[in-house]
């Protein structure tokens, strides 16, 4: 363990003594990768004057079939939701045991990052005001598609002769499809689920969240950061690194404590800053609203608007990801639609409430003050328009931002490591082999700038849509029986309320 | 039917001082004795995604040490004199569970220890002894 230390310090150190013009050279290197992995994935087809990428099209496709083949269910579902996570279905026996709302917390802190604040003001930027109506929708539909995937998570997770349990898709893409006689097929779906998860976890997870914290550290320090990305990046990795192989729990703990108060923290300042905007308030709204069906200045018009928001949103909310489902597959309960019924509150809470809020503090800006911002994207955009009423702001947001980062990093770093044990077996070396390769690109991430970042952790992420959202179709019909069956017993009164 | 009393342990000498006070109290009028271990424990709490695996492990070893460590020991002793003793590990807050477990096992009397907790650490995390006192509904002894 002390070796490992004794490694990065020397590391840090001989790094520290090299010239910053490695931030320039490693993003010569990346930008043509970046393209690359991008337009194959983002393979676009052309429809009415807009690119429709064909996997935004899949996602979106999933999403709407879901919530209609569920039955609206996060309509329906959102109520008896609120009540698993109180708590009023816990059987006190299995107390001590992952609770509801701990399940819940946890894949929250994941996904509320960086893209909530920032990735939002990519939305507005590229896709106009119009980006948030459809943004909010994706998040509306997103909520069906979590349910699905979050309730096969449970349902088909693998409890361990000693107790611990891993699930998440490449357990019910695996299972799922063997039980329908296609067992090679499944094995497949598995592996590669596990290897996209796996990728993935190094960008939407690492180097986007890195990157943005850099972002928002340098803009506050006013600059003093410039051309200090790989130092930024060292040291956030070293802090990374210390918990997740030197298993110091105590940072995660805090960290995992002080992100759902940061949340109520900044959607309060938020809602002030938004109120204190108030005379603009309707021209915000009615700019969303015209833009989602015009599309006006935006490239492709409304369609154009439609794709950035619907992007935006599975970005933010994980949605047909199916990496949620693998935080969520940790809990107590018999029901596995419980957990799915849960699930619904994440895209709510984290694009229908967050995003929505951060989209109308930019958008109240805009209407204010139209440049406002300058040439701020990203996180940045964001933090000038708090800045317009709180001088002050972009300091504690910077905090919130570096400690949403860090969450989100964490999390993501399990989910990678899911994947990676799922491939290559639960072997000690195995994982600090991960773990390592993990903190390296957490460096990475705050060298390289934020166009080829974005390119790659969408395209990773994307990807993995593919045989996750292709498994919940086939699975789906067992997930409808398991919701029929549950809510029938809730009605008929077999599954009574403990309190 | 045997009165029943239920004595809250948690290992310490305050604990310990409550079970014979209990115990006495038990022979005399020939009661039964419930020892509940009750596991400080929120359902509203954050953790990682790491901690949440492992959960499952974590609680089972936590009842085995309660149960081994502390209520094991002083059953045998109890059982030798012919007082019916039950034993009980839970998790949840200790107050409240502990409240919880009496109406289950339909006890007429709680023993607890008193920790002797600062003032300070009363007033910010409450005093488990004096929440018992205020909201039981049968007769509680807190033993110094």
């Amino acid at each position: 363990m002390k070796r490992l230390f004794y490694i990065l310090g020397v590391l840090l150190c001989s790094v520290s003594s090299a010239q910053a013009g490695i931030d320039d050279a490693i993003n010569a290197a990346t930008a043509p990768i970046a393209t690359f992995i991008g337009q194959v994935v983002f393979f676009k087809i052309p429809i009415f004057g807009a690119q429709l990428p064909v996997v935004v099209l899949w996602l979106v496709v999933g999403a709407v079939f879901f919530t209609f083949y569920m039955g609206f269910i996060n309509l329906r579902g959102f109520k008896h939701a609120i009540e698993l996570v109180r708590g009023d279905y816990a059987d006190p026996n299995s107390h001590g045991e992952v609770s509801h709302f701990q399940a819940l917390a946890t894949a929250v802190s994941g996904t509320v990052g960086i893209g909530n604040i920032g990735g939002v003001a990519v939305a507005v930027t590229v896709g106009g005001p119009g980006a948030t109506f459809w943004l909010i929708v994706a998040g509306f539909l997103g909520m069906s598609t979590k349910f699905v995937e979050c309730t096969l998570g449970v349902k088909y997770r693998k409890e361990f002769e000693d107790g611990h349990v891993s699930g998440g898709p490449m357990y019910y893409l695996r299972q799922g499809f063997s039980e329908r006689g296609m067992e090679g097929f499944g094995k497949f779906m598995g592996t590669f689920y596990a290897i996209g998860i796996f990728i993935g976890a190094l960008g939407i997870g690492n180097m986007f969240q890195s990157n943005q914290a850099y972002v928002q550290l340098n803009s506050v320090s006013g600059g003093a950061l410039d051309g200090l990305g790989w130092l930024v990046g060292l040291i956030l990795a070293a802090v990374v690194f210390s918990v997740i192989i030197g298993g110091i729990k105590s940072i995660a703990r805090v960290t995992e404590k002080i992100v759902p108060f940061m949340a109520v923290f900044y959607c309060l300042f938020a809602i002030i800053v938004i109120l204190m905007n108030a005379g603009t308030i309707p021209q915000a709204i009615s700019n969303i609203f015209t833009g989602a069906f015009t599309g006006e200045g935006v490239a492709g018009g409304a369609l154009g608007a439609m794709i950035i928001g619907f992007q935006r949103a599975v970005f933010s909310n994980e949605a047909g990801i199916g990496s949620a489902s693998i935080a969520h597959s940790a809990v107590k309960t018999d029901e596995p639609v419980t957990e799915g019924i849960v699930s619904l509150l994440e895209p709510f809470i984290d694009t229908i409430v967050i995003c929505t809020i951060t989209a109308l503090v930019i958008g109240t800006a805009q209407v204010a003050a139209p440049d406002f911002a300058g040439d701020a994207q990203g996180v940045a955009m964001t933090s000038a328009a708090f800045e317009r009423e709180f001088s002050w702001f972009p300091i504690p947001l910077a905090f919130a931002a570096l400690l949403f980062a860090f969450s989100t990093m964490i999390s993501w770093s399990y989910y990678g490591l899911k994947g990676w044990t799922y491939l290559f077996g639960e072997s000690e070396r195995g994982q600090t082999i991960y773990k390592l390769i993990f903190c390296a690109f957490v460096a990475l991430g705050c060298v390289v700038q934020l166009g080829p970042i974005l390119d790659i952790s969408d395209a990773l992420v994307f990807l993995i849509c593919v045989p996750n959202i292709l498994g919940l179709y086939f699975l789906a019909p067992i997930v409808k029986r398991e919701m029929n069956s549950y809510f029938a017993r809730i009605q008929s009164g077999e599954i009574k309320k403990f309190k | 039917m045997a009165n029943k009393i239920l004595v809250a342990l948690d290992g310490s000498d305050g604990s310990k001082r409550a079970l014979s006070a209990a115990a006495q109290h038990a022979r005399l009028t020939s009661s039964d004795l419930v020892l509940a271990y009750v596991i400080d424990w929120s359902p509203y709490s954050f953790h990682t995604p790491q901690e949440l695996e492992e959960r499952h492990q974590r609680r089972e070893s936590e009842i085995q040490r309660a149960n081994d460590s502390v209520l094991n020991p002083e059953l045998a002793a109890l059982e030798a004199e012919g007082i019916k003793v039950e034993t009980v590990v839970h998790h949840g807050k200790i107050a409240e569970t502990l409240l919880e477990l009496g109406d289950q096992h339909g006890i007429s009397q709680i023993y607890i220890g008193r920790r002797g907790e600062s003032r300070v650490h009363a007033m910010i995390f409450g005093s488990v002894s004096a929440a018992l006192v205020q909201t039981s509904s049968v007769p509680v002894t807190v033993v110094p």
